[in-house]
C-alpha cells in the first residue's frame, strides 16, 4: 500500500505529543499494510523539530514557507492538497486538536477523500481501513470504514508513542504559490490564572454534570476545603459558569497529577480524561456504572454523589475529632 | 445581516444508559430524552446576540425528521426570524461529509452572511460539518470558536486550543464559525415566545443533491472496559466508611 503519512503538529516552536503519538500509530499501521511511514512538517526554519522527527519516520517531508510559521489552515490546506495529490498517500494523519479539526474537514473536502474523526485505533482491509472511534459521548465505539486514500484525524493521548530507529533524511518540498488569504491569524492568548493553580494541587475534588445545580456546589467546597483539597471541574461546569475556567481539568484547561483525585458526578469524556489519568488515586462516584471515568478510576462508587458526600464528610468529621 | 444556523437534535445522551439496537449500527433511542445539541445552543445564542447588536436576521436550519421541528419551534421562540427543515430521509447511513453537502446544496441558493453551526454533534463527535461546508461554499471558516467580534466585513474571532491557549485571528466575511460551548450563556424561551412559536410556519426542504457517505459506519459496540477499578459496595453509608478509610490511608483527613 502508498505511503502513511504524518501531519507534524507544532505550536509556538515545540512539536506536540500528538505528534509523536500519531507517529506511533503509523508505524504501526505501516508495518501490517507493508507502507513507509512519512513524516510532514509544514513550518518555517523547524530545525528542531526537524531533528526530534528523524528516528520516527523513514522520510520527513519538509515544507518550509514563511506563510507556515503558524498554523493557519488557509495555508496549510492548498500546500497539503498539492502534496498527497503528487504523493498519493494511502493515508494522512492529522490531529483530532483544535489546530487539527480546523483543517481536517475542509482539507478532505479539498481532496475529495474521507474523512474519520477522533480516531482511536486503525486496521488495515481490502482496499482501505477501518478506523474506530468514540460514539454517544464515550459510551460506545464505532468502526467506521474508509477506502484508502482517506484522512483520519487521530485523538490525542490514545496512542502511546515510543522511540524508533530510523534515520530519515529530510526531502524539501516547493508548496508554490499560496491564494489570497480571506483569514488571518493573529496571536495567541492565554488564559489568566489569578486564584488557585490546580496543577499544583496534591488533592482535588472535581465535580461534573452530576452536580446538576450551582447551589449543590457549596456543600461540596466546604467538604473539599474541610480535607484541604481544591475545587476543580470538568467542562460542563465551568460552560454553566458555575467554576471559572481556571480550574477546568481536561485537554482544553489544566492537566494536573495530585496525590489524589476525586472525580464526583464526572461521566468521564476522553477530553476530562486526558487532564486527570496521571494522578496517583482516583476515586470516581457516579450514579451511571458505565460511565467512562470508571475504566480510568482505582477506585469506584456508583451512587447519588449528593447522598455520598454528607456521609463521607461526617465520617471523616467524627474521625478527626 | 444574514445569519443562519444550523441545528442538530440529538439524544442526551449524557446520563443515560446507550444500547446498540438490531442492526448493529444505530442506538435504541424510545426511552432517551431529545434535546438540541448542546453546541448548536451556544451556536444559536451567538447568532442571537449579533442580531441584537446588528439588527441581523436569523434563520435555523435542521436537516432530520419531523420530530427535529421541536428543536426548530424553541429556535424560533428564542427569537429566531425563520427555520427551515430539510427532511433527512433517505441520508441514514451517510457521514458527515455527506450531510455538509445536503447543507451546501441547500445555501447556495439563499443569500447568507454568516453560518454558524456547533463544533461538535454529542452524538456522533464528528466536528466536520461547520468547516466542510465552508470548503463546499468556497468560504472560509474557523472551528472551535468562543468568542467573535464583528467589524466591517469580517470578524475577529479566538478559537480555544488545547492547554487554556486561544488563538485569535480574522475571517472575513461570508464564512462559517463552528462554536464551542463556554463562550456566552443560552436563553431560555419565554414561555410567551413559546406560545407564539407553536403556530409558526416551518419551511419544508428536500435535499437539493443526494449523496452517499465516502465513509460507512460498520459496526456500534460497547467498548470493552479495561476498568481495574475496584468498586466498593454496600449501602451508601458503608460506601462512604470505606471510602473515608482509602482517604485517611492517603492522609487526607
Amino acid at each position: 500500500m502508498n505511503s502513511i503519512m504524518v501531519l507534524v503538529e507544532h505550536r509556538q516552536g515545540a512539536v506536540r505529543d500528538v505528534t509523536f503519538e500519531m507517529m506511533s500509530a503509523a508505524r504501526a499501521l505501516g508495518s501490517e499494510c507493508g507502507s513507509k511511514v512519512e513524516a510532514v512538517l509544514l513550518g518555517h526554519g523547524s530545525d528542531d523539530a526537524l531533528s526530534q522527527l528523524r528516528e520516527q519516520a523513514e522520510n520527513i517531508v519538509f515544507v518550509s514557507h514563511p506563510n507556515l510559521k503558524d498554523f493557519n489552515y488557509e495555508a496549510y490546506q492548498p500546500a497539503l492538497v498539492k502534496l498527497c495529490t503528487e504523493r498519493k498517500p494511502a493515508l494522512l494523519m492529522v490531529a483530532h486538536s483544535g489546530f487539527g479539526t480546523d483543517l481536517g474537514p475542509s482539507l478532505a473536502v479539498a481532496l475529495g477523500w474521507p474523512l474519520v474523526s477522533d480516531v482511536t485505533g486503525f486496521r488495515p482491509v481490502t482496499g482501505g481501513f477501518v478506523m474506530s472511534r468514540g460514539m454517544y459521548s464515550g459510551k460506545l465505539c464505532a468502526d467506521w470504514r474508509a477506502p484508502a486514500p482517506a484522512v483520519a484525524m487521530v485523538r490525542q493521548s490514545s496512542f502511546r508513542s515510543g522511540p524508533a530507529e530510523f534515520k530519515a533524511e529530510t526531502e524539501l518540498w516547493d508548496p508554490g504559490q499560496f491564494p489570497e488569504p480571506r483569514t488571518r491569524f493573529i496571536r495567541l492568548e492565554e488564559l489568566p490564572t489569578t486564584g488557585v493553580d490546580i496543577a499544583k494541587a496534591d488533592v482535588i475534588v472535581g465535580i461534573g454534570r452530576g452536580v446538576r445545580e450551582e447551589k449543590n456546589i457549596a456543600p461540596i467546597r466546604e467538604f473539599a476545603e474541610s480535607i484541604g483539597a481544591v475545587l476543580a471541574g470538568s467542562r460542563p461546569v465551568i460552560d454553566a459558569g458555575w467554576l471559572p475556567k481556571e480550574v477546568q481539568v481536561g485537554s482544553s484547561g489544566k492537566t494536573v497529577k495530585p496525590k489524589v483525585y476525586i472525580a464526583l458526578g464526572i461521566s468521564g469524556a476522553f477530553q476530562h480524561i486526558a487532564g486527570m489519568k496521571g494522578a496517583d488515586t482516583i476515586i470516581a462516584v457516579n450514579k451511571d456504572p458505565n460511565a467512562p471515568i470508571f475504566s480510568v478510576a482505582h477506585f469506584g462508587i456508583v451512587d447519588d454523589l449528593h447522598k455520598v458526600v454528607p456521609l463521607l464528610a461526617s465520617r471523616l468529621r467524627e474521625a478527626r475529632s | 445581516m444574514e445569519i443562519a444556523v444550523c441545528v442538530k437534535r440529538v439524544p442526551d445522551t449524557s446520563e443515560a444508559e446507550v444500547r446498540v439496537d438490531a442492526t448493529g449500527r444505530d442506538i435504541v433511542s424510545d426511552k432517551l430524552a431529545f434535546t438540541i445539541n448542546e453546541a448548536d445552543n451556544y451556536a444559536l445564542e451567538e447568532a442571537l446576540l449579533l442580531k441584537e447588536k446588528l439588527g441581523a436576521n436569523v434563520t435555523l436550519v435542521t436537516v432530520g425528521p419531523k420530530a427535529a421541528e421541536e428543536v426548530l419551534r424553541m429556535g424560533l421562540a428564542k427569537g429566531a426570524a425563520a427555520a427551515v427543515r430539510i427532511d433527512d430521509a433517505g441520508l441514514s447511513g451517510t457521514d458527515s461529509l455527506a450531510f455538509a453537502r445536503v447543507l451546501a446544496g441547500f445555501f447556495r441558493n439563499r443569500s447568507c452572511d454568516l453560518i454558524l453551526t456547533g463544533c461538535i454533534a454529542s452524538d456522533d463527535g464528528c466536528s466536520q460539518v461547520g468547516p466542510a461546508l465552508a470548503e463546499l461554499l468556497g468560504w472560509p471558516h474557523a472551528a472551535y470558536v468562543v468568542r467573535l467580534e464583528p467589524s466591517e466585513g469580517k470578524l475577529e474571532v479566538r478559537r480555544e486550543l488545547e492547554g487554556g491557549l486561544l488563538e485569535v485571528k480574522e475571517v472575513k466575511l461570508p464564512c462559517v464559525l463552528s462554536i464551542q460551548t463556554g463562550g456566552c450563556s443560552p436563553r431560555y424561551a419565554s414561555i410567551m415566545g413559546i406560545k407564539r412559536a407553536a403556530s409558526r410556519p416551518i419551511e419544508q426542504a428536500s435535499p437539493v443533491v443526494h449523496v452517499a457517505g465516502l465513509s460507512q459506519l460498520v459496526r456500534l459496540y460497547v467498548p470493552e472496559t479495561t476498568s481495574a477499578a475496584q468498586m466498593l459496595g454496600g449501602t451508601t453509608d458503608e460506601k462512604a466508611a470505606r471510602l473515608a478509610e482509602l482517604l485517611r490511608e492517603r492522609g487526607i483527613q
